[in-house]
């Protein structure tokens, strides 16, 4: 009885849409810990895995439910969490260790407002720089931000294959008010998604196989658990072994190395969506999630004042696509960010806006935009 | 027979039917804790002159047969926290008896 | 008969990482002896090393794992009972063993391990006590005596200290025993019963800090250190774990303080819950089958509480 993808045309929330995507994407663990506004997720995983054949467990806390879900992860299973801000919070020493140890996994994190305990049934998009740096040390993260239940499932199925790919942890940034919503999803023939699978190594190498060398892509393949490989795998900063090498050159070498086996393939990664207006335009909206919904309207009512802005909207708000901003800096005149929270992509955009004027329309969390928010910034940046 | 040549040959018959050991020292695993010098129930080991590459002085074998045998318990070998000692079970008449005057009956290696 | 050769292969150095050795342990530490007994356990019985699991957390405990020529897996601190759930959870096939530190199992990852103990995971714990933090520096552990002394606590602990068997008995744990590190066979035997039974199995070992617990407390020498646990340790099974606690320079109970007959695990029940017939029996049966041989809290704790007889363990030979 493995009904893991859903085709057809339903009516579903953000929440339960990532947990289907994460279903078809071939997600065979969950652990989590209930929290609001991501506990739709965990109890759609816990009806609808044991059908899929997968494992579903409740675990005692978030740092409990990232630990188990890499525990999983090397015993061959895609696995997933999901969480909000506090239990975003708790997880961020052992994101750091799936980073360190490549260890494929899907983290999904439902924004509120925070800090804190914060406004917990609201809306907030607080976590950015935390999916970016929440963890200590130096690294690059992967992060993606869909803004619509349909995206909730599209992008959890590309985090899954992202975190396949490149063996690290993917975090799908969504928030309360796309969890949220409910509206049309499309699940298309199970023939139709594209499946990454993490490479593995080759049995042929048991004996000498070392699981911290990486191919020519840069990314080791992974040997799991129980199939004879006597991997040895640790959070400390390690040579090609797995063994604990505790130097400066060893530490250069491995991290150098996890950065930029992301780097490198930044363009791969890296997904925007733009407008119509795209190439008729001098004032560009950077926005994702929800936000980038109440952005969407706000251009269209800067159109009709016929003022030329356009939106480009983050699909992936990690890696940063820095490249793309620079080269729009070139034409721009100026740049207008919308999100919620103190300015966190903002200082992204000013980062690579060279000398254009970047506008901020942000808010503390609780609510979403208005259009006429945003509107007022667009404005201020085309100098009316 | 002398007293000491009846013990001697009471411990022979007795000791043949008891295994031997054969130990062996990895000495520059040793860290020199004494800890299977101080708990071999045979007392059969001391901490020799010698330094290891890391200047610890590893166990040797006190040789004083045929009263001090090792008896292959392997006590050293588990409690050694470093993996560096190891006995190997042999029989007796593999490790030469306990004939009078034969040499180290407690196992070569 | 001493050789000194590189050569000479260890009979456990088929389990090993021997070109990691030697280790980074202090001399007498009794990390290295415990590590020995698991090893001489897993050769006693044979078992295929490839399907052996040895997951740690951080501390000086916790680098067992580096050592283990099996797959191993050194995670964050207080956090190798959920790594261990959700690998075992998958390949329930496996057989893992958590290896690590009191402070790490106990202080910041106390949740966890009690946790694990309720679900009936099929894990075995094995838990250094050496009454302190090594590794940081011989601090303060929720295992050090009443008035001993630490780094971080220069006037005598004022905090009593958890009572490790009793703890993981109440939570629900299936094999409990307590060994100090001279106990070496009695050990290898109770982790030979921990790697055969089903279901959470916790061993709970003392054993000598010389360098950061034993400096500060008259135990600087881990000869003395293990002569003191065998004068104090009275070797007895089935002791009520409760009754089982460790004051210092008074006597404590080692043994087997529980061992219940098999149940079903926690993933026993993962996997029922993906079968076809479970997720289609109506609710009544689906009820019947989830308790299955699962013994009721309440019924745990009464087994608990009316343990069989205290037995006296013969004390042959040297009684270790
Ligand atoms: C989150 C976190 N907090 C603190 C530490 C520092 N730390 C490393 S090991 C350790 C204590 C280890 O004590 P224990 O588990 O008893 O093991 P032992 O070293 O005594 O074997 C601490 C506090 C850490 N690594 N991570
Ligand atoms: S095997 Fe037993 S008798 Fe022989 S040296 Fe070791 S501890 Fe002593
Ligand atoms: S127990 Fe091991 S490390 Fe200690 S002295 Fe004996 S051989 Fe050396
Ligand atoms: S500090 Fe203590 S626990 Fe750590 S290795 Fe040294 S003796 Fe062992």
């Amino acid at each position: 009885m493995v009904r893991d993808v859903l085709t057809g045309t339903h009516f579903m929330n953000g929440d339960v849409a990532a947990a289907e995507g994460a279903i078809a994407a071939g997600c065979k663990f969950y652990a989590g810990y209930p929290i609001t506004p991501s506990s739709e997720l965990a109890e759609h995983m816990a009806m609808r895995l044991p059908q899929a054949g997968g494992i579903f467990v409740q675990m005692e806390d978030e740092i409990a439910s990232i630990v188990a879900m890499i525990g999983a992860s090397w015993a061959g299973a895609k696995v997933m969490t999901a969480t909000s801000g506090p239990g975003f919070s708790l997880m961020m020493e052992n994101y750091g260790l799936a980073i360190m140890t490549e260890t494929p996994c899907v983290i999904v994190n439902v924004q509120r407002g925070g800090p804190s305990t914060g406004i917990p049934t609201l809306v907030g998009q607080g976590d950015v720089m935390q999916a970016r740096w929440g963890s200590h040390g130096p690294y690059e993260a992967i992060a993606v931000s869909p803004n619509s239940p349909q995206e909730c499932f599209d992008l959890t199925i590309r985090a899954f294959n992202l975190a396949e790919r490149f063996r690290t942890p993917v975090v799908v940034l969504m928030d309360e008010s796309v969890g949220h919503m409910f509206e049309k999803v499309v699940i298309p023939d199970k023939r139709k998604i594209k499946i990454v699978n993490r490479k593995l190594a080759d049995k042929k190498m048991k004996g000498h196989y070392l699981p911290y060398l990486a191919d020519d892509d840069l990314i080791p393949p992974m040997a799991i658990a129980g199939e004879g490989f006597h991997v040895h795998i640790t959070g400390l900063t390690h040579d090609e072994r797995g063994y604990p090498d505790m130097s400066a050159e060893a530490q250069e070498r491995l991290i150098r190395r996890l950065i930029n086996k992301i780097k490198v393939y930044e363009d791969e990664i890296i997904d925007l969506e733009f407008d119509e207006y795209k190439d008729d335009a001098d004032i560009y909206v950077i926005s994702y999630g929800i936000s980038s919904r109440c952005s969407r309207r706000a251009v269209k009512l800067a159109r009709d004042e016929g003022i030329k802005a356009s939106l480009v909207r983050l699909k992936t708000v990690w890696p940063f696509p820095e490249k793309y901003i620079r080269n729009l800096a070139k034409k721009a005149k100026a740049f207008v960010v919308a999100e919620i929270n103190n300015g966190q992509i903002l200082r992204e955009v000013e980062r690579c806006a060279g000398a254009k004027p970047v506008y901020f329309s942000g808010l503390m969390g609780g609510r979403v935009h208005y259009p006429e928010e945003i509107l007022e910034k667009i404005e201020e940046a085309a100098g009316k | 027979m002398s007293s000491e040549a009846k013990i001697i040959k009471l411990l022979r018959d007795h000791s043949l039917a008891l295994p031997r050991g054969r130990v062996y020292v990895i000495e520059d695993r040793c860290k020199g804790c004494g800890l299977c010098i101080e708990f071999c129930p045979k007392k059969v080991l001391h901490q020799s002159e010698r330094f290891n590459a890391k200047g610890y002085h590893p166990p040797e074998l006190i040789e004083e047969p045929p009263l001090k045998v090792c008896i292959a318990c392997k006590f050293c070998e588990m409690i050694c926290p470093d993996f560096a000692i190891f006995v190997e079970e042999v029989s007796a008449e593999e490790v030469g008896g306990m004939e009078e005057g034969a040499e180290c009956t407690n196992g070569g290696g | 008969m001493i050789a000194n050769s590189h050569d000479l292969e260890h009979p456990m150095d088929k389990y090993l990482r021997t070109d990691r050795l030697p280790h980074v342990w202090c001399p007498g530490c009794g990390i290295g002896t415990v590590l020995s007994c698991y090893l001489h356990a897993v050769d006693n019985l044979g078992l295929d090393k490839d399907k052996l699991v040895m997951v740690s957390g951080i501390g000086c405990t916790g680098r067992a794992a580096g050592y283990v020529d099996m797959d191993s897996f050194h995670t964050t601190h207080g956090r190798a009972i959920p790594f261990a759930i959700g690998l075992k959870a998958m390949k329930p096939e496996l057989n893992v063993t958590v290896f690590s530190g009191d402070g790490d199992l106990f202080a910041i990852g106390g949740n966890h391990i009690i946790h694990a103990a309720r679900r009936n995971a099929d894990i075995n714990v094995i838990c250094i006590n050496n009454y302190n933090y090594g590794m940081t520096g011989g601090q303060l552990a929720p295992t050090t005596p009443e008035t001993a002394y630490t780094t971080t606590s220069p006037y005598g602990n004022i905090e009593p200290p958890f009572n490790l068997v009793g703890l993981m008995a109440v939570s629900g744990a299936v094999y409990v025993a307590r060994w100090t590190s001279i106990h070496v066979r009695r050990l290898t035997k109770s982790i030979e019963e921990a790697l055969e039974k089903r279901g959470f199995c916790f061993i709970e070992v003392l054993a000598p800090c010389p360098t950061a617990f034993g400096r500060r407390n008259e135990m600087r020498d881990p000869v003395e250190s293990l002569k003191y646990f065998k004068e104090q340790a009275i070797v007895k099974n089935f002791v009520n774990p409760l009754e089982a606690t460790i004051e210092p320079n008074k006597k404590f109970y080692v043994g087997k303080f529980v061992d219940l007959e098999e149940e079903m695990t926690f993933e026993d029940r993962l996997w029922l819950m993906t079968s076809e017939e479970f997720l289609k029996a109506p609710s009544k049966k689906r009820k019947e089958m989830i308790l299955g041989v699962r013994r009721h809290v309440k019924e745990h704790m009464e087994v608990l509480l009316h343990t069989p007889e205290p037995t006296e363990e013969g004390g042959k030979g040297e009684g270790v």
